[in-house]
């Protein structure tokens, strides 16, 4: 069997026909396995989901109860066979209940990443490369500037900040799926014991973080305190609130922005953060190019992303590579 | 070298001007001897190297990586220091980082052969930040935001000295300005001020209103016209060396020497003059807009010379050969400054007219037709009429009572409201820009073309109430950008004041306003009785036979 024979692009997205299922779909189909809850890749209206119980719960609580007519849970490194193929579900590192899927028949390998990051994040398993005869990735900084540095460092920055302005709030843009709690629990162990005021559009999913017995401390809702108390206090948001009436209700705020295209300046400043946060859960130039490595595969599909330039990379690294173009994916509320 | 880098990386993020200064005064509390002086000294420009610069630093890159991914790198970021630093390969623990003071040593001192190595094992041994600041130091020009005032303001705060102080002692001091920061901590003296063009702080008068005149005597106050160009100081003395030196600055102290080397030629004399700086043409003076070709430039090219003859209308003596004349009263600095340009070439430097008048009413006509009042051809460059009482010294700041400034009217509009974006910083959650326009004829009839932008005038009430407006009548979106309704019986009418009006190419409608803002809102307006574009062409100056 040979590579595309397993796993092709559809316009419904990536396809196995053997088996019969698609992975993160972009349109409604009868099976689907899905890597993550972000939106681009976890969509409602299919007919049987396929995902870890994590994935499937940030589903539920986004679409509803009925987003999909049957479901079914798997666990990391759990093998399920459907239709001769088989399907193991490894962890991604990119955000809570995040996977990267093993697809397995006669003998070929191809692992879709989905999202990934090998960096550890204390709000989730932590990423490990899967041998592999194809390696699908992401590439999402796949440029040589994307170095996302220590997110601890950035960390200190933002507390640092706080220090220096205290009678300023400072509010974080950070995706209300991950980053925001990633951000929090980072500032735990950073040793920040205060409260930490949220957005209401991220309250559901912190609470269901919480539940899964992630760590946060004291978070409180953003509505219920006064302009008084957010002196000196960091409140996290949707990126897309910063420039928003919302922001009017705290003392001379400093808008930070947690995120891996914080990396450009330019890129910060057009944005107008005064405070970027190179802090990202997708893997950086390094990591891809080590995960890639580690995965001991021949040949390399590249998704979402600066392609071009990891397809490059790869060539000039003794692989086979090529672009795999799936539109329709990228950052969830990217667009402000 | 890392403390420094990161207090450029913040001052580069931070909008707010005591932001900024409250970043720099903390580094330069905390940063020892001799490093904050060479901070300062990147601050303020007075930096420069002959072998460092930006093709060694392709060059270094194009040895590290590969040259494809590296143009593609640089076309994503768009700035050279930024994207070496942030590709350049990062080594395990090899060297100390460099200190600032290694850093500008070595880029003052190294040969040309030297440093491409030396340059490449700093740049190992920093982090992105720290890589990015000393390719920022290398490349010239730091671009974060920071003018060098703003840094010696900071200075000052270290010790509550004022800014002024250090500008007049400024030309005097070497990097790392040790004596400078032991004097304002209180440490040691005051660094003398042995240079013999400095600048002093100028006198600003504050605006009047015509029934405010009535308070004041007409016999105690002398009128001149105000001059529409750049008010500056001309200053102009011997080097110990007994050697000429001139300089040019601006109100506000920076050095604009270079732009001008025509006029700083005819600076023959000793001392200091506050004039106001005009392109002289023809035999008259032109407007603003010519000596904007004139602004900011670093160097200057024989053609503008000729096309843009720089010119000094002089208001005031300050400084006459070694005597101080600020303490003097107007009336005999005024005396003072007629005999000594008198002296001066007359194509280069003339003296300001006064403008006669008995009674208030005498002034106010002549500030309505300053042409028929003794401005002449040079009318068209009359900003207004400037009052100064016959006895009043010559004093820094904006003092309340000497000096009074009556610009003529602004020009008013009515436009309708077109399209509107987020303002910047505090008002970012505001739509507080505007773009609006006045009607035209069109191939498909009346329509309505953009004549400016503003972005103040307004009150808070009122921006509550436009931004209002703006969110509950969008017909559509341009990325950030808002188009509101704007229709003949559908829309907001704003009453826009302004300065003048010029003709521009860039603009579709043909038109450029100066210092428009928005000075009252019509909400019991039409936008079909809005003004047309016909009645601003009116406006503007007829073009020369």
């Amino acid at each position: 069997m040979r590579p595309h024979e397993l796993l092709v692009s559809t316009p419904a997205g990536l396809c196995c026909p053997p088996g019969g299922f698609h992975i993160d779909p972009r349109r409604a189909v009868d099976r689907a396995l899905i890597t993550h809850g972000h939106s681009d890749h976890a969509r409602a209206g299919h007919g049987a989901v396929l995902a870890t119980a994590e994935t499937l719960d940030l589903m539920r609580l986004r679409y509803g109860e009925g987003f999909a007519r049957e479901t079914q849970a798997v666990r990391y490194g759990e093998t399920i066979r459907i239709d001769g193929v088989a399907a193991t579900f490894h962890p991604a590192g990119h955000v809570l209940g995040s996977a990267q899927i093993l697809i397995e028949a006669q003998g070929l390998r191809i692992v879709a990443s989905g999202d990934y990051k090998d960096v550890a994040d204390p709000t989730c398993a932590p990423f490990a490369p899967v041998a592999c005869d194809v390696f699908i990735t992401e590439a999402t900084f796949g440029l040589p500037v994307f170095r996302h540095g220590d997110p601890m460092a950035e960390i200190a920055k933002l507390l640092d900040s706080v220090a220096l302005f205290p009678e300023r709030a400072h509010i974080v843009g950070a995706y209300s799926l991950g980053k925001a709690q990633r951000v929090i629990a980072l500032l735990r162990r950073a040793g920040h014991d205060k409260p930490i005021y949220i957005h209401g559009a991220l309250e559901t999913t912190t609470r269901y973080y919480a539940s899964r017995g992630v760590d946060l401390g004291d978070v409180r809702p953003v509505r219920d305190a006064a302009k008084a108390e957010l002196a000196g206090a960091i409140a996290i948001a949707p990126p897309s609130s910063l420039k928003d009436v919302w922001t009017r209700r705290f003392p001379d705020p400093v808008t930070a922005f947690a995120s891996g295209w914080m990396r450009v300046r330019a890129r910060a400043r057009q944005r107008g953060v005064e405070l970027p946060l190179v802090i990202s859960d997708h893997a950086d130039w390094d990591g891809l190019g080590a995960t890639i490595t580690a995965t001991g595969a021949g040949e390399i599909w590249v998704t979402h992303g600066e392609e071009d330039a990891l397809v490059r990379w790869c060539t000039l690294n003794g692989r086979r590579a090529q672009p795999l173009h799936l539109v329709g994916y990228g950052e969830e509320d990217e667009q402000a | 070298m890392n403390r420094f880098a990161h207090l450029l990386d913040r001052l580069a993020y931070e909008p707010g001007r005591n932001n900024k200064l409250r970043l720099m005064t903390e580094h330069f509390r905390t940063a020892p001897d001799p490093e904050r002086g060479w901070a300062l000294a990147a601050l303020t420009g007075s930096l420069s190297f002959r072998h460092a610069k930006p093709g060694l630093i392709r060059a270094l890159i194009i040895e590290r990586a590969d040259p494809v991914l590296f143009e593609w790198s640089y076309d994503y970021v768009g700035d050279l220091a930024e994207t070496v630093a942030l590709m350049w390969p990062t080594s395990t623990g090899c060297e100390h980082a460099p200190s600032l003071t290694d850093v500008v040593t070595g880029l003052a001192t190294l040969g040309k052969s030297e440093m491409p190595g030396r340059l490449a094992r700093w740049l190992d041994a920093l982090d992105e930040t720290g890589r990015w600041a000393l390719l920022k130091l290398v490349t010239g020009g730091l671009r974060i935001g920071v003018s060098a005032r703003l840094a010696k303001t900071a200075v000052a705060a270290l010790g509550d000295k004022a800014p002024d102080e250090i500008e007049l002692i400024w030309p005097g001091l070497v990097p790392p300005y040790l004596e400078l920061f032991a004097w304002v901590e209180g440490r040691g003296d005051k660094p003398a001020a042995v240079n013999p063009v400095s600048f002093r702080p100028a006198m600003l008068a504050h605006a009047i209103e015509e029934p405010e005149l009535a308070a004041l005597d007409p016999a105690a106050f002398m009128g001149e016209w105000k001059w529409d160009g750049i008010r500056v100081q001309a200053v102009a003395g011997k080097r110990a060396d007994g050697n000429r030196i001139a300089r040019l600055y601006s109100r506000t102290g920076e050095d604009v020497s270079n732009s001008f080397p025509d006029l700083i030629e005819a600076l023959a004399f000793e001392g200091a003059i506050d004039g106001e700086l005009l392109i002289r043409r023809d035999g008259r003076v032109q407007s603003f807009n010519m000596l904007q070709q004139r602004l900011n430039r670093k160097t200057v090219t024989a053609k503008l010379l000729e096309e843009f003859p720089a010119h000094l209308r002089a208001y005031d003596l300050l400084i006459e050969g070694e005597e101080d004349l600020r303490e003097r009263p107007f009336a005999e600095r005024r005396a003072r400054l007629e005999a000594l340009v008198g002296r001066l070439d007359p194509a280069r430097i003339d003296l300001s007219p006064l403008v006669a008048f008995a009674t208030w009413e005498e002034l106010a006509a002549a500030r309505a037709d300053p042409a028929a009042h003794g401005a002449g051809a040079d009318a068209g460059a009359v900003e207004g009429v400037m009052l100064k009482r016959r006895d009043a010294p010559y004093v820094p700041g904006r003092p309340r009572g000497p000096w009074w400034k009556w610009k003529r009217g602004p020009i008013l509009v009515d436009a309708v409201l077109m399209y509107a974006q987020r303002g910047h910083g505090k008002r970012s959650s505001f739509y507080s820009d505007y773009t609006f326009g006045v009607w035209r004829t069109g191939p498909e009839g009346d329509e309505l073309v953009p004549v400016g932008k503003a972005y103040f005038g307004f009150t808070d009430e009122e921006l509550i109430k436009i931004d209002r407006f703006v969110r509950r009548n969008t017909v559509n979106r341009f990325g950030p950008v808002r188009e509101v309704v704007h229709e003949r019986d559908k829309g907001l009418v704003v009453e826009v004041a302004f300065e003048g009006l010029q003709r521009s190419t860039r603009h579709k409608s043909g038109l450029a306003m100066r210092f428009p803002r928005i000075n009252r809102l019509r909400w019991d307006k039409p936008p079909g009785e809005a003004d047309r574009l016909e009645t601003l062409e009116k406006l503007l100056e007829p073009i020369p036979a």
